[in-house]
């Protein structure tokens, strides 16, 4: 919401030398935030020129320029040369004879720009054409300003070149640009923020004029008529429970708005139209009520407002034809015709024209949630709907209608109609009972009695201190018309505070008595992430969107579980609606982002959450919020959200060891992956089971590792990608990769890890070469072998694999060094070879081994 | 050899002339000096030490002495292979000691060729940053709460007081779920696992929950469609704002240092009441006030100050809706986003290479911030 120094001037007083951003501050003390500062640091000459004549020069960077003369009047070159003034400009948008805006050598433009004559594409041009930002006025840099579209025709028509554009335009005047919090519908008005203002003045007496006290009359008869006819009230609140209608009849269309309410709605960020429509908009912005003008003439019955019936069709202002819904609130002419879609949008047929004179102006107030249901369902989101959704004062309406009667007879030269309609059903307010004592309890300020009841007293509550019920600590308090978010305690409480000053609470630090530290999962995924890290990996963020056609880059099988993604009903891109399944989905963008960066070696990790919903998605309740959920329900509502566990991804291409002066470098390979889930395994204490895997998507068959528990759980899968997944995405050739589940080994990590005693006697070492197939996998081998050495075998280690032309074809030699040590003696060499044989004899009958 | 001749003559036998003794001592003493390396050593010793040495000869020349002479004569050739030997011993000790010394310098290297022969890997900032956070506040006793990403609707909007026609819920872009009547969203807020902890846990509760979010917002130098929070929840009976200003105070001196100037202000959001806001001073402009000039500060749009966050006290009706009695336990709720937190402290001016992934942009930070 914007509001021009001026216009707040006219309804509280401004702090001596109060400037724009003196009055924000004020404001950010009141809660109500700073957006932006429009305005107020500009000087001329600035002034009205009009386009006598242009050539278009094409560029040799391609832009046509146009070399214009322009009459400033008596400025400028005129002053100095006796010319008209020669100017530069790169827009298309105007026409010989167009008035536009000026700024001329000596000028400073917001943001200290100063303007000077300089050399540009051949010429001198002495200034320039003013787009709307360049001078504070908006954020319009689509072309210069053509005044006769800025004002309106009949405004421009008054111009001549050399007028003060400054003063034209409202330049001089600051305007600040507030946030409105959705709770405080009231400060989307000048009437608003001004009382805000007036507040963070400290409230002095006298220090508020509200525009809003105007002698209004009573509803009469014989005036419009209107019939409200909510027979479907949303949540029993009818759509409208007010409406005044007053009539000026006899208005000269051709009468332009005054000049300084043009200015004013300019500085609003609002385009002048018509006398009608802007006197509707400047009441609006002056007092927070939106008006609607219609055509008297236009109309054939009363004014009905109803609900929309299934089918009805209503064409919008903004040329759009709108299929109404049930629970649109509309206005209708004699119960059919549809006229507006209540506080949202008026409709085309009954709109005021060039030609109108009798206007009916509609003051009415709308149920919040109606119009923000209508807004929301037709994508209108209008200066009124704004208003409305948030809570309109249901006490200004006829004064708005009044105001707005006022300006009409005054500038338009009509005559109001006697009668007047007001339909009211509003009720008042009731009393609340506060306990003056509850402010302090909420905020921890002592808050005295008179400081609570004097606050609320300025903010325009009724305090009786007298009335059923009060005593020393109670009293009953009536909010004002305009604050429909002051029900009970805490919202009274924030009040005192508010006016009080936030900055007045204390800072005490809470002391949570029965801290546990963190869980076992939260240590341990603490753990992953940095042994993952110190093996060499680098720890990024993806985004979880993934396009459909990954499950078939990524191989994945008909029947894959990874196959049932979550499908986004609004995705950012409609090329990414599915959420990933695996992080390993999201992460190959990431490396491919590394790799066009120029890097050749990248080794990347993530840690996150996919989504596994197995099969259909479900449907979640909305339970009602007046209380707890009964356990069935919460039950129910935990159950409709989807598995989503937690998993890493990895995945890596380049050199994992670099080239250097000890040597050649060495290629990330499937070993690697496998390396850094066995690293995390071991990191967390969890012994793992490598197994070969020649079936799973996205990996390699020949080349990838099924990792699991020892009792058989799986944890992961870990190598190199299969060639045509890395062709289908587009990454490195020999890319690899793992994924694993981290929450199955925290979950296998939770146990204590019981300590095993180990032998202080010397080991006893021994290395024996086997002869197994091809196909038998080292694993296996390695089970064999340590399950027939017994129990005094301290380690496997296979240090040795040889395939080639000294063993049998379709045959490799895998060389092991057993190592065994004895708890309680030096083991004798007899005792060792009899465990290494047991051990050859073990592989032998499992796997096929023979010694060599 | 001779047998024992009573009347010999010492003086007679040429090897123990004293005069010749010590020229043999003075020939091996020379011998030994001029030694320049442990094999020279080696040779002057079996030269003037070994069993051919002049002394080694003149030794064995005084069993044919008299007994009278005998003393006499072993106390010379003694002492001077005594001599002769500590000379030895001295020179062996030099000539090592050198060698020792050589071989260091023989050996050095250029120790400032490189040394990593693997890239050392590093964690992400936000999850570094995240955990700082976490750290300071289970250190003042309060826990880490979790909760999905793809969450129900009532539970991330409902539950907080944003009901379906509520302003506020629009203004929050959100991620809906195919179908849209499944009830479920990707969660905009981490508030829901406060809701989740409430409807869970008796008071009192302490909680921080650090976590994902999602918003609809296109990816640009203040927004990204993923970005991450932290949200601090404590339920307990006698909490005020007092309370909520103590722990947002704790937070920012974790976070930001001492001397990070703040301000707080009214705002409005649906599940606090009364409702609190906190700015910090904009890092890239240092609050200076830009807005209206030609190039109003990018990072705070001219204002010169930052939300760092909204809070305020837990709204009576959320308390109402998750079981907890509002006339017994009050309690408050304050969140921040973790990438703003992030450029803040860090200086990082966009938000491209926060999510873009790029090593470059982790690999500063290392494994802790």
């Amino acid at each position: 919401m914007r509001m021009p120094l001026s216009w707040l001037a006219e309804y509280t007083d401004l702090a001596p030398g109060a400037r724009g951003a003196d009055v924000a501050a004020s404001l950010v003390r009141v809660g109500l935030e700073e957006e932006d500062l429009h305005g107020g640091d500009i000087t001329g000459p600035l002034v009205v020129g009009r386009v006598l004549s242009f050539e278009l020069e094409p560029q040799k960077n391609g832009k046509t320029i146009r070399w214009c003369t322009v009459d400033v009047g008596q400025n400028g070159q005129m002053l100095t040369e006796g010319k008209h003034q020669e100017i530069v400009c790169g827009a298309h948008n105007f026409e010989v004879g167009d008035l536009v805006v000026c700024v001329l050598p000596g000028a400073v433009l917001p943001g200290g720009f100063a303007i000077s004559a300089r050399k540009t594409y051949g010429h001198v041009s002495n200034g320039m054409i003013c787009a709307e930002d360049e001078i504070g006025l908006g954020h319009d840099h689509d072309g210069i300003i053509v005044l006769s579209r800025l004002l309106g025709e009949e405004r421009a028509a008054t111009l001549s070149p050399g007028d003060d554009a400054i003063a034209l335009l409202g330049l001089a005047d600051e305007t600040v640009e507030t946030n409105v919090t959705p709770d405080r519908g009231y400060c989307f008005s000048v009437r608003g923020l001004a009382r805000e203002y007036w507040h963070a003045q400290g409230s002095p007496e006298g220090g508020y004029r509200d525009p809003a006290e105007v002698a209004t009359p009573a509803a009469t008869a014989g005036g419009y008529p209107v019939e409200l006819k909510d027979d479907s009230p949303i949540d029993g609140n009818d759509g409208c429970d007010r409406y005044v209608a007053r009539i000026v009849r006899g208005i000269d269309p051709t009468r332009p708005s005054p000049s300084w309410m043009s200015k004013r709605l300019t500085q609003m960020g609002m385009r002048p139209i018509s006398l009608a429509v802007d006197v509707t908009n400047y009441v609006m912005l002056a007092v927070g009520q939106p008006l609607h003008a219609f055509d008297v003439d236009r109309l054939s019955g009363s004014v009905v407002v109803r609900r929309a019936r299934s089918g009805e069709v209503l064409t919008t202002l903004d040329d759009v034809e709108r299929t109404l819904h049930t629970d649109d609130l509309l206005i209708t002419d004699g119960g059919e015709q549809p006229l507006a879609i209540a506080g949202v949008m008026g409709g085309a047929s009954s709109e005021v024209s060039d030609t109108t004179t009798d206007v009916l102006i509609e003051a009415a107030h709308f149920d919040p949630t109606t119009v923000a249901r209508s807004s929301r369902r037709h994508r209108l989101i209008t200066e009124a709907s704004k208003r409305f959704e948030r809570g309109v004062d249901p006490r200004v309406t006829a004064a708005a209608a009044q105001l707005a009667v006022d300006l009409l007879v005054e500038h338009g030269g009509g005559t109001v109609d006697d009668a007047v309609t007001d339909v009211d059903r509003t009720s008042e307010r009731t009393a609340y009972l506060l306990d003056v004592t509850e402010p302090a309890r909420i905020v921890g300020v002592d808050y005295p009695r008179e400081r609570v009841v004097g606050i609320l007293r300025d903010l325009g509550c009724v305090v009786d201190e007298s009335g059923e019920g009060t005593d020393d600590t109670h009293v009953l308090v009536t909010p004002p018309s305009w604050r429909p978010d002051l029900v009970d305690a805490p919202d009274y409480a924030e009040e005192v505070a508010r006016i009080d000053g936030y900055n007045n609470i204390p800072s005490i630090t809470p002391t949570p008595s029965d801290g546990r530290g963190l869980t076992h999962a939260q240590k341990a995924r603490r753990v992953v992430a940095d042994a993952l890290a110190g093996a060499g990996l680098t720890e990024v963020l993806s985004y979880p969107f993934v396009a459909e056609e990954l499950a078939d880059q990524l191989m994945l099988p008909a029947d894959d579980d990874r196959r049932h993604a979550v499908r986004l009903a609004n995705p950012l891109s409609e090329e990414r609606p599915l959420l990933r399944t695996s992080v390993l989905a999201s992460l190959v963008d990431t490396l491919r982002r590394n790799v066009a960066r120029g890097r050749k070696d990248v080794a990347i990790y993530e840690l996150g959450l996919v989504f596994r919903p197995g099969g259909a998605i479900g449907t979640a309740p909305i339970p009602g919020v007046a209380a707890r959920p009964d356990a069935e329900t919460l039950e129910q509502l935990y159950a409709a959200v989807p598995a989503q566990p937690r998993r890493a991804g990895i995945l890596a291409t380049g050199q994992a060891e670099q080239a250097g002066w000890w040597g050649p470098g060495r290629a990330a390979d499937w070993s690697d992956m496998v390396a850094a889930v066995q690293t995390v395994a071991a990191a967390l204490a969890v012994p793992v089971v490598v197994a070969n895997d020649p079936g799973h998507a996205p990996w390699h068959p020949g080349r990838c590792a099924r990792i699991t528990l020892v009792d058989g759980t799986l944890v992961g899968h870990a190598g190199e990608l299969h060639p045509k997944v890395v062709a289908a995405l587009d990454l490195p050739e020999r890319t690899v990769a793992a994924e694993f589940d981290v929450d199955v080994l925290v979950a296998a990590s939770a146990e204590p890890v019981q300590a095993r005693p180990f032998s202080t006697f010397p080991p006893a070492m021994t290395d024996i070469a086997l002869l197994v197939a091809a196909d038998v996998a080292a694993a296996d081998v390695e089970t064999a072998l340590s399950s027939g050495a017994g129990e005094s075998l301290e380690s496997v280690v296979l240090f040795d694999v040889y395939e080639g032309e000294r063993i049998e074809a379709g045959h490799r030699s895998l060389a092991y060094r057993l190592t065994f040590r004895a708890p309680d003696r030096t083991l004798t060499t007899d005792e060792v070879n009899d465990f290494r044989d047991a051990a050859v004899a073990a592989a032998a009958s499992a796997t096929g081994a023979v010694q060599r | 050899m001779s047998g024992p001749n009573t009347n010999y003559d010492p003086v007679e036998v040429s090897a123990l002339d004293p005069a010749n003794v010590d020229a043999a001592v003075q020939d091996a003493i020379a011998a030994i000096t001029a030694a320049s390396s442990l094999d020279d050593l080696k040779a002057a010793r079996i030269a003037h030490q070994g069993e051919k040495s002049p002394l080694a000869l003149a030794n064995r020349e005084i069993g044919a002495l008299p007994p009278s002479a005998k003393a006499e004569a072993g106390k010379r050739v003694g002492q001077a292979r005594g001599r002769v030997g500590q000379a030895l011993t001295v020179r062996q000790a030099e000539l090592e000691a050198e060698r020792d010394e050589r071989i260091l310098v023989d050996e050095r290297v250029d120790v400032t060729v490189p040394a990593l022969r693997r890239e050392p890997g590093s964690r992400h900032p936000i999850e570094l940053v995240a955990q700082r956070l976490v750290d300071a506040f289970v250190g003042m006793g309060w826990e880490v709460a979790e909760g999905p990403e793809l969450e129900s609707e009532w539970l991330n909007f409902d539950a907080l007081n944003l009901g379906p026609d509520h302003p506020a819920r629009q203004m929050q872009d959100t991620f809906f779920l195919d179908p849209v009547d499944s009830g479920l969203v990707l969660r905009t807020q981490t508030s829901p696992v406060q809701i989740r902890t409430m409807l869970e846990q008796e008071p009192p509760i302490y909680i921080v929950a650090p976590g994902k979010v999602f918003r609809t917002d296109d990816l640009d130098a203040t927004h990204t469609p993923v970005f991450h929070q932290i949200e601090c929840l404590a339920i307990d009976k006698g909490l005020t704002m007092a309370h909520l200003r103590g722990a947002l105070d704790a937070f920012v001196r974790i976070m930001f240092g001492e001397e990070t100037r703040t301000r707080v202000r009214a705002n409005y959001f649906p599940f606090t009441e009364p409702s609190m806001e906190t700015d910090f001073l904009c890092f890239a402009c240092h609050g200076e006030e830009t807005w209206g000039s030609a190039e109003p500060c990018r990072t705070c749009g001219g204002s010169g100050w930052i939300e760092l966050g909204g809070s305020g006290m837990v709204n009576r009706k959320v308390l109402r809706t998750c079981g907890i009695d509002p006339d017994v336990y009050s309690g408050f709720a304050f969140g921040l986003g973790i990438e703003r937190a992030l450029q803040l402290r860090h200086g990082v001016q966009g938000m491209h290479e926060i999510v873009e992934g790029d090593v470059r942009f982790s690999q500063q930070f290392g494994m802790g911030v």
